[in-house]
């Protein structure tokens, strides 16, 4: 399995959830897991993702990404999940 | 299950509080490429270079991209140049022309530093050793990418005093050679003792003997993470909480360290030596370990107080990294650069931090005399002594200590100089003018202390 971490940061609009997850769809990542909360006001959205069966590089995924998000204004970061999980976990 | 809130904390150290992994360094053995002839060696270390460290920027560069995490550096150690050239190098011009080889290839290789143009003569200098030596000036003037080191000491051993009072010759001739650039060629150039052999930082990386052929070591940093978080939740609180918070960010800083060398070292099929966890800082603002010791609780570094402080905060640092990463090692702690660290600029010209501080609190900390402009006119013998005191202090306390100290050609106490860079800039701070002269001209080495009776 090719966990990933996806995390949406910004202003609340229309659509964030539905244009990320048809990204996600289109490229076959499956979605494990999606929790939002706000902080400090702005938008927080973390999906844990399956990118087993993608067949584009990790890389342009996040390239990709970055750029669906630069279109509605929201920074959008793909990152492989174990970077959490050293940090996070003993 | 990670949950987001861990998500944002860990995002927010890389976004906003300079979390990075400063290094990956490739440590390369050259004693195989080893020839009686210059021109053969060179190209043997060239060539081994290119074959070993091709992918090594590219593939650091994509695990940064694949962890959304910064990896500053990629850079290469390689075997005391004074051992490589010693079968074929008759004059300091030879060891030029390794240099300039070495320097060739860091070009093409994209790294942005190559340590290890060194020599180890902790007891005494072999002639290939002495002549590595007397070229240091020409090799830092003539390359970029080049960094010298010279170990003069160790516990095991004493210290050296011939090679001491040489580097004081040295390091001035250096900042002559460099005179146009402010004399950078001396930020290039450490002298140590108890120099490990594997450290990734530079300026004082080298590939060690004991060594294998080649190794991945991975420098990590943080110094704007733990700042970040002493301010938001320790303010007023007592050690043990205090102490706690560090340890605690330590780990996690050194974990993703760990990660990147793991990573690293399976994508260059590269054997993982060790993790240095060093609290490194920049100029970047927030990136400090000064504003640390000021959180703390002190009003600038250098108030009484701060070796204290110092104290606390390498060995927290340790004490979290260590249970981080099974394989620590290099100088791991906290580095106390000034010219590198706006807090310690800040101090030095609030009149807070001198010279003489600065050594106490290298007793502490895990290196030396960190990128410190001196005035110009500084003798050699002055340069010497200052060498030999952080020996010292290395030596009897069974750890690293280093001197990177720039006498800035025609620059007085109270001028600035601007390196740029992660070398940053550095007002020039005065030195005793009280004279060590005859002590520095006696010949031979101090004696190794005594490892018994510690009382």
């Amino acid at each position: 399995m090719n966990k990933a971490i996806i995390t949406v940061v910004g202003k609340d609009t229309v659509g964030i959830i539905a244009k990320t997850s048809a990204y996600l769809a289109k490229n076959a990542i499956n979605i494990l897991d999606i929790s939002q909360t706000v902080v400090g006001g702005y938008f927080n959205m973390m999906m844990i993702v399956d990118a087993s069966a993608c067949a584009k590089p990790f890389e342009k995924v996040g390239g990709e990404l970055a750029k669906l998000g630069d279109g509605m204004g929201l920074k959008i970061r793909c990152q492989k999940s174990e970077i959490f999980e050293k940090m996070h976990r003993v | 299950m990670i949950n987001i809130s861990e998500v944002i904390e860990t995002n927010k150290m890389i976004l906003e509080e300079n979390l990075d992994v400063r290094t990956i360094t490739m440590g390369i053995s050259l004693l195989d490429c080893a020839d009686s002839s210059l021109a053969k060696t060179c190209d043997n270390v060239y060539g081994k270079l290119m074959r070993y460290a091709k992918d090594l920027v590219k593939t650091g560069d994509e695990i940064g991209r694949d962890f959304g995490v910064p990896i500053v550096n990629k850079r290469v150690s390689i075997t005391p140049a004074a051992i490589v050239g010693s079968a074929c190098c008759r004059k300091p011009g030879d060891f030029v022309r390794l240099a300039k080889t070495l320097d060739r290839a860091a070009k093409r290789l994209g790294v942005n530093f190559i340590g290890g143009y060194s020599a180890v003569v902790s007891k005494g200098m072999t002639p290939a050793d002495e002549l590595l030596i007397h070229s240091i000036p020409d090799a830092l003037s003539e390359t970029e990418h080049i960094c010298s080191s010279v170990n003069v000491g160790s516990t095991k051993t004493g210290i050296d005093m011939d090679a001491v009072r040489l580097m004081g010759e040295i390091v001035k001739k250096t900042a002559a050679k460099t005179k146009s650039r402010d004399s950078i060629g001396c930020a290039k150039l450490v002298v140590l003792c108890n120099a490990p052999d594997d450290n990734p930082f530079m300026a004082g990386a080298f590939h060690g003997v004991t060594e294998g052929d080649v190794v991945v070591n991975v420098g990590v940093s943080g110094p704007g993470v733990v700042n970040y978080v002493l301010g938001r939740s320790c303010r007023g609180v007592s050690f043990e909480v205090l102490c706690e918070t560090i340890k605690k960010t330590a780990f996690k800083i050194t974990r993703v360290g760990q990660l990147v060398a793991q990573e690293a070292s399976k994508r260059l099929g590269v054997p993982f030596g060790i993790i240095d966890l060093s609290l490194a800082p920049t100029p970047a603002i927030g990136d400090s370990v000064a504003d640390i010791l000021k959180e703390i609780g002190l009003e600038h570094p250098g108030a009484p107080g701060t070796t204290a402080a110092l104290a606390l905060l390498n060995d927290q640092v340790k004490k979290g990294g260590v249970m981080a990463s099974s394989y620590v090692g290099g100088l791991s702690g906290a580095f106390i650069p000034v010219s590198e660290d706006q807090g310690m600029i800040d101090a030095v010209n609030a009149g807070a931090l001198t010279i003489e501080k600065l050594e106490a609190m290298t007793c502490v900390c895990s290196v030396g005399l960190d990128m410190i402009a001196v005035p110009g006119d500084t003798p050699a013998s002055t340069i010497s002594g200052i060498i030999a005191d952080e020996a010292a202090i290395g030596m009897v306390n069974q750890k690293t200590t280093a001197v990177r100290i720039i006498p800035v050609a025609s620059k007085r106490e109270g001028d600035t100089v601007e390196f740029g860079g992660l070398l940053g800039r550095a007002p020039v701070m005065g030195v005793s003018r009280f004279s060590c002269e005859k002590f520095i001209a006696r010949k031979g080495r101090i004696p190794a202390p005594i490892h018994s009776f510690k009382n």
